[in-house]
Order: structure tokens, then C-alpha cells, then sequence
């Protein structure tokens, strides 16, 4: 028998009904979870500038010492899954409550600078997008083993910066606490005009 | 400001265990045959004009990052998840299906304990969704959300109703086969899917460009479901087969 994995279709337009309306995780980290307490909101945009309404992230994080909460090391009910999702709203926007993450073994003997794996999904994404967040003045980038495979110009665009202004309505109904970091990552993808075949 | 898009996958070379931590080893996973997988720009289906990535893609190595992912207990999972025509007080209307298969790795090994999300339209062709606007009727027995587990051996199933075509708007005339959406997770957040199963023979599949985004045709047919005799109830239900193969591992690292 052939085992060629199975295609990728769209999620499409109506992917809250199976995976948001009622199975939405915006709050990665529960009260207890140990680490330094941040909210990261998204901003899909397309390739000429406008709002994505209808895209959904998903993040997959460690915890703060650096260990994923996976197979073996998973907890039910314990405070930090590591994993959210969240579709966007009208402004294309959503918000994780989360902690920083630490650092990751990388590749031989590297180390990974705390980031954030991230899935972008939504009509008109025939395939799962992916990408990572790093956070800007962590002095681990400078020797992330993937952070240096990304050209050094578009480095920056993969970094989360705190944002003390950053208005979250769509988490109003969260705690204020000292030391919340707000961190904003727009990712805009890109237009047409630039589009060039994919590796794959 | 444009957010690179990361590759799961890179060559193996580019991957190294560490002996001295056998724990911190990873064994990559395998990239996709070319054709196998739909490109992310493909104008005929006109979404993705605007979202589909313009800068070439970085190829990632697979870390401890990308061969990990997020774990769904049974406590996730309601045993009525998995019959969509048990949701409500009445019975839905339409015609009741069940879709059943095997969820498998690269080298066929099955995917256990692992968990499915579906979502569909009703047999009218009319999702229960706010922004959904076509003129067919709702059926209040009938939400069309269903979850599941995958068994020690990889099977699952679901109880449902056939749904419907219904049009898009995305060009003059423009109707969707009959699907039902999948959301898989598997081991991994890099072995993550989601997908669209088929019914056989729909006469909309050659008009799709969702569907024919795929370009190789033997991989087009891998998301048409089977009827299946074996699966099909006697005075009760039409049985589908849905198997579904999931990334696999290059090789065991070495430790």
C-alpha cells in the first residue's frame, strides 16, 4: 500500500463551527503556571494591507524552564498545555494569554532562543502556513540556530515587541496584573504581485 | 513588514542527535513528495491571491520545537461527539452516513489516540454559521461539528448526514462538492492536517479549484472517500471509508 500522506485542503470560511466557537484556548497559561505572564496578540494582514476576518492561529509553546508538555511529560489538567488557538477577529486580530517561554535544545549542540511556533490557517490557505515568534532584546537571537536560516533584513519581522498601548478589547475580561508584557506581531502575507513558486 | 514563512523540513544532514542526551534526539520528519501537496498560490481559486506567501520559503530543521505537539486526553472528548445526528432532541434530516478509517503514519504504522474534528455542511448545503448566507434551510437537529479519538489501532468513525453541495461566489456558477472538513493533530505540531473528505463520483469535482489545487490526480483521489460495504448498516446507514495518512519519520536517530 502507497503511504503518501494525505493532501491539505482550506480550512475555509466556516472553520468556527469545528474548531473555535466552542474550542477556542486563548488562555495558554492558567492561574499557577509558572514564568514571566505576557499576552501576544496576532495581526494577520494580506498582501495588499487589508484585515484577514476569517484565519485562525494556532501556537505551540514550552514552558518556561523549556520543556513541552509532550506524550511523556504531559499532565491532564495541569496549569501550562502549551498549546492555543484562536480564530481572528474582524480587525484580524486575536490574543493568547500565555508565559514566556525558555529556551529549546536546538540541533547539535545549539540552543534556541525563547519563541513560538505558530500555524496560520484560513480560507484561502490551501496548506498550513508556518512560522515562529521570537521576542525582541532576548540576547539568545543572536545564536538561535533558526533565527540565522531567515536573511538578517526580514529577521526583525518575526519579533514580538511589548506594546503598553496595544488595546485589548477582546481581552477585557482578563486580570490586569504587574509585569504583563503586550506583545504585537503583525504578519502580513504577502501579494501576489511578488509570489514565487513554492519549494515544496 | 512581511513574516517569513518557516518550511518544516530540511535535510537530515542538518539535523544532528545528541549523543551524550538521548532524550534531547529528534528524529525529523519526512518532506512531501512534489504534486503531492496543493502549491499555496493557485489563482483559480481566487482567495488565495492575496494570501498566499510571495518571499520564498525557509526550510526549518525539525527540532524538538517542530517533532513535538500538543496532547488530547479522553477528557477531551464526549462519547456523543462522535454521532452528529445525536446532538440535538429530533433526528436530522438528510441522508445518514457513516464515515470510518484508519488514520496511518509514513510507513503505515497506525496513529493512536490521536484526535479528529470534523465540520460540515447540512443535507441542504447550509452550515450552521453566522456568515454562511445561502438560501437553503437550516435544520435545528443538525449542527455538523463532531470530535473523536483515534483507537489503539488507529480507526475511528463518525455518524452523520450527507451534506449537501452548496455555491461559493468564487466564480460565475460556483459549487462546492459535497465535503466534509478533518482536523487532524497527530504526534507532532509538524505532522498537523487539515483536510476535506469527498464523496465518490460527485460530478463537481472537475469544476473545483479547491480540490484540483492538487495537482498530482492519484493524490486528488486520496481525499474521495470509498463506499463501503463492510462499514454500511443493514436497514440503517450507507458506510464510507476515509483512510488518512499522516507525515512520517525519515529515520530512528541514532542515540
Amino acid at each position: 500500500m502507497d503511504f503518501t500522506p494525505t493532501p491539505s485542503q482550506t480550512v475555509g470560511p466556516y472553520l468556527h463551527l469545528g474548531l473555535t466557537d466552542t474550542r477556542s484556548i486563548s488562555r495558554i497559561a492558567g492561574d499557577g503556571a509558572k514564568g514571566e505572564r505576557l499576552w501576544l496578540t496576532f495581526r494577520v494582514l494580506d498582501g495588499e494591507g487589508a484585515p484577514v476576518p476569517d484565519a485562525m492561529i494556532e501556537v505551540w509553546q514550552a514552558d518556561c524552564e523549556g520543556n513541552y508538555a509532550h506524550q511523556d511529560s504531559y499532565e491532564a489538567g495541569s496549569a501550562f498545555g502549551g498549546f492555543g488557538r484562536s480564530a481572528t477577529a474582524q480587525d484580524g486580530s486575536c490574543t493568547f494569554e500565555t508565559i514566556k517561554p525558555g529556551c529549546v535544545p536546538g540541533p547539535g549542540e545549539t540552543v534556541q532562543a525563547p519563541h513560538i511556533n505558530v500555524s496560520i490557517l484560513g480560507r484561502g490557505i490551501l496548506k498550513r502556513l508556518s512560522t515562529r515568534v521570537y521576542f525582541a532584546g532576548e540576547p539568545a537571537n543572536a545564536t538561535d540556530p533558526v533565527l540565522a536560516l531567515v536573511p538578517e533584513d526580514r529577521r526583525a519581522t518575526l519579533l514580538a515587541r511589548p506594546d503598553r498601548q496595544l488595546d485589548l478589547r477582546c481581552a477585557s475580561s482578563w486580570r490586569e496584573r504587574d509585569g504583563i508584557f503586550r506583545c504585537v506581531i503583525t504578519g502580513n502575507l504577502p501579494c501576489r504581485a511578488e509570489h514565487e513558486r513554492t519549494l515544496d | 513588514m512581511i513574516v517569513p514563512i518557516l518550511k518544516f523540513n530540511m535535510s537530515s544532514s542538518m539535523i544532528q542527535s545528541r549523543s551524550n542526551n538521548p532524550k534531547k534526539s529528534v528524529a525529523p520528519f519526512r518532506r512531501h513528495e512534489p504534486g503531492t501537496q496543493p502549491d499555496y498560490y493557485y489563482p483559480a481559486y481566487r482567495a488565495t491571491r492575496l494570501r498566499a506567501p510571495s518571499q520564498p520559503l525557509i526550510y526549518l530543521p525539525n527540532t524538538l520545537s517542530e517533532v513535538t505537539g500538543p496532547v488530547f486526553g479522553h477528557s477531551s472528548v464526549h462519547p456523543n461527539d462522535r454521532d452528529l445526528t445525536l446532538q440535538h432532541a429530533g433526528e436530522p434530516l438528510g441522508e445518514r452516513v457513516i464515515v470510518r478509517g484508519r488514520v496511518v503514519d509514513g510507513d503505515g504504522h497506525p496513529v493512536s489516540n490521536s484526535l479528529i474534528e470534523i465540520w460540515q455542511a447540512n443535507a441542504a448545503g447550509r452550515y450552521a454559521h453566522a456568515r454562511d448566507d445561502h438560501r437553503a434551510p437550516l435544520d435545528p437537529n443538525f449542527t455538523g461539528t463532531g470530535r473523536t479519538l483515534t483507537d489503539d489501532d488507529g480507526f475511528y468513525s463518525f455518524v452523520t448526514i450527507k451534506p449537501g453541495a452548496y455555491p461559493w461566489r468564487n466564480h460565475d456558477n460556483a459549487w462546492r462538492p459535497a465535503h466534509i472538513h478533518f482536523s487532524l493533530f497527530g504526534p507532532a505540531f509538524v505532522t498537523r492536517l487539515i483536510t476535506q473528505m469527498y464523496f465518490p463520483g460527485d460530478p463537481l469535482f472537475a469544476y473545483d479549484p479547491i480540490l484540483q489545487s492538487i495537482p498530482d490526480e492519484r493524490s486528488r483521489q486520496r481525499l474521495v472517500s470509498k463506499f463501503d460495504l463492510e462499514t454500511t448498516k443493514p436497514e440503517w446507514a450507507l458506510g464510507y471509508r476515509f483512510d488518512i495518512v499522516l507525515r512520517g519519520r525519515e529515520s530512528t536517530p541514532f542515540e
